[in-house]
């Protein structure tokens, strides 16, 4: 915010003078920015030597001093993930799991969302700040009576037990409920006007108006159980049905003797589906997540 | 509830058609029909919260009252599993551990957060504060799995790029995941570095929301620096903090797959977290009512800690 400083003012200011003002004004600033640059250097490293350890030979992926950039990559570490475990079912199952919990979520959010923000009932606000209470309940005072009751229903150690109990969403309702206020009432009363019945306002005139909010949530849902662990742990226990995450805890516990760089190739393909995810939605992902945080 | 009425008196008008009183083309029954919509749109969301949120809740409450280890029939035993736990000093063990992590996590969340936004939000080249941004966001969309085994190889005491690293400054060798104390330290640096870019952007939107006229005042008065942040910053993304710092400890107190995959809950019961321990309860020994109750009494702690950030920030926080 400093754009008026001593020496735009003071040109004549003597070389101590000038000096000072640099350390005062200048100097600080470089010292901020370096430190952060070194920081983001530490906080993207991980990343770095993942992807530079799994094109590695296994005999050197344990080398000292770490190599970061690699001159003769080695994709066999790739194929050998896809030897030790099933790593391609994995990936199916885990597109499989995660697409349809988005596709559920987007439906029952912008279902709810758009009945709270747009359609009058009695006990409308009763029945919103009750699903919002919901959001403070912790996915582990639920998992067990969860657990219990998908094995009841015939859904253990399937991956519908995955999908089944994430497609209501109380986040999601909020996130919907809040897009769908911001869309003008005057669209309705002209839909209504030209004879559009509740259903066809909702599907042909909202709906296209808040793809922003339903790209937020698909987004953030993506991204969430793309990377859930500790309910695929509990529900599944065929390896045929394990997710990538758990796969590669799998993974991991078989290579605890073997070469780390195997373990590194499945991490590094991990990845590409959530990076691929934030690349495209990188805007809607920041704006979900900071809509949280300015409602809150 | 006017629709209610409306509905009921409304109904018995046609007797020719049963279901006038939803078709009617009136103003009446256009509202009649939007209820109806509305109940009918949220009965998935409803029913699935239901079956799979509230339900359970009670459930827990329910089971934590019995023996019950899936095999033979759940068996009443009041609120014996609640003094078990009193005495299970490896479960209390572990809240403490929880505790300690927690107060780790979330301070060293907080601050890292906030200094990282300040400096994205100051004065700089676009490019510069989107790589920055990026940067500090990135880890966020690594699972907790995936961070915990790379982190795990990095922090490895003889081979690991940390210690490598450290000991070109002339640090020794750190037994990161082999002592307790470094074991905890390593598990709360793997959240840090996975959950520090979330807590940075709700700042950001906390600082962005700072309206441009307080800022303006702040400058004619010549606010500066330290003097600047605690008078104006701070007070002005008070709200943010809170509630960074309640959905710091929500999500604190529920760490499971890092040291579940990092130490195993070791060495010794170091970095047994609670959830953990209701994890091996309730899925590994399968006594589902044992378990449920380290549940109850995780989301009791919960919930009173929530409800007391929240009692706090009302007399602390700033509201515009």
């Amino acid at each position: 915010m400093q754009s008026i400083n001593a020496e735009t003012l003071h040109p004549q200011r003597s070389l101590g003078q000038q000096f000072s003002d640099f350390v005062r004004y200048r100097l600080g600033r470089w010292i901020v920015l370096a430190i952060t640059t070194i920081f983001a250097i530490i906080v993207v490293a991980p990343f770095a030597w993942t992807v530079s350890t799994s094109m590695r030979l296994p005999m050197e992926s344990f080398s000292v001093p770490p190599q970061w950039i690699v001159l003769n990559p080695d994709w066999s570490n790739y194929t050998e993930v896809f030897n030790q475990v099933p790593f391609l079912q994995e990936i199916l199952n885990s597109f499989y799991v995660t697409i349809a919990i988005v596709i559920g979520q987007l439906c029952t959010a912008s279902l709810a969302g758009y009945a709270f923000a747009r359609l009058e009932f009695p006990g409308r606000n009763l029945l919103f700040w009750l699903i919002m209470a919901t959001m403070m309940i912790p996915l582990q005072a639920t998992i067990i009576p969860v657990f219990v009751l998908i094995s009841r229903m015939g859904l253990a150690n399937t991956l519908m037990s995955l999908i089944l109990p994430a497609l209501p969403t109380a986040f999601g309702t909020f996130l919907m409920r809040q897009y769908f206020m911001g869309v003008p009432k005057d669209f309705e009363e002209a839909a209504t006007i030209d004879g559009a019945n509740q259903i066809q306002i909702f599907a042909r005139v909202y709906l296209p108006l808040v793809a922003p909010g339903l790209a937020v949530l698909a987004v953030l849902t993506f991204n969430a159980h793309w990377n859930e662990f500790f309910r695929p742990l509990i529900f599944l226990n065929d390896p045929s049905l394990f997710t990538i995450p758990l796969g590669l805890a799998t993974l991991k516990g078989y290579m605890m003797t073997g070469s780390i760089s195997v373990v590194l190739a499945a991490v590094t393909m991990s990845l590409i589906p959530v990076l691929i995810v934030y690349i495209f939605g990188q805007r809607y992902l920041i704006e979900g997540l900071m809509m949280g945080g300015v409602k809150g | 509830m006017a629709s209610v009425a409306s509905t009921t008196t409304a109904a018995p008008r046609s007797s020719r058609n049963p279901f006038h009183w939803i078709t009617e083309n009136t103003l009446a029954g256009m509202e009649r029909r939007k209820a109806l919509l509305g109940y009918l749109f949220l009965s998935p969301t409803i029913l699935g919260i239901l079956v799979f949120t509230a339900g359970p809740v009670i459930f827990s409450l329910v089971l934590s009252l019995f023996r019950w280890n899936v095999f033979s029939p759940p068996e009443f035993i009041g609120l014996a599993n609640f003094d078990r736990f009193f005495h299970d000093s490896r479960a209390l063990m572990s809240f403490w551990t929880s505790f300690v992590f927690v107060v780790f996590a979330v301070s060293l969340q907080l601050v890292v957060g906030m200094l990282l936004a300040l400096v994205i939000q100051s004065r700089m080249v676009t490019w510069m504060r989107y790589t920055y941004r990026t940067a500090f966001f990135l880890p966020m969309l690594m699972s907790g799995a995936a961070t915990a085994i790379v982190l795990s190889y990095m922090l490895h005491k003889e081979f690991g790029a940390v210690n490598y690293y450290l000991g070109l400054l002339g640090v020794p060798p750190i037994p990161w995941l082999s002592q307790p104390g470094w074991a905890m330290a390593s598990i709360v640096i793997s959240y840090l570095w996975l959950s520090m870019g979330f807590t940075m952007i709700l700042f950001i939107g906390g600082l962005t929301g700072i309206s441009t006229e307080v800022l303006d005042a702040a400058d004619v008065d010549g606010a500066q620096g330290l003097t600047r942040f605690w008078n104006i910053t701070l007070p002005m993304v008070s709200p943010t903090l809170l509630f960074a710092a309640v959905t710091g400890v929500i999500g604190g107190l529920q760490v499971f797959d890092l040291p579940y995959i990092m130490t195993y809950g070791g060495p010794g019961d170091s970095t047994r977290t609670a959830v953990m321990v209701m994890y091996e309860a309730a899925f590994k020994n399968m006594e589902i009512g044992y378990g449920s109750t380290i549940a109850v009494v995780l989301f009791v702690i919960i919930l009173g800690v929530t409800a007391g950030q929240f009692g706090v920030g009302k007399r602390l926080v700033f509201y515009q």
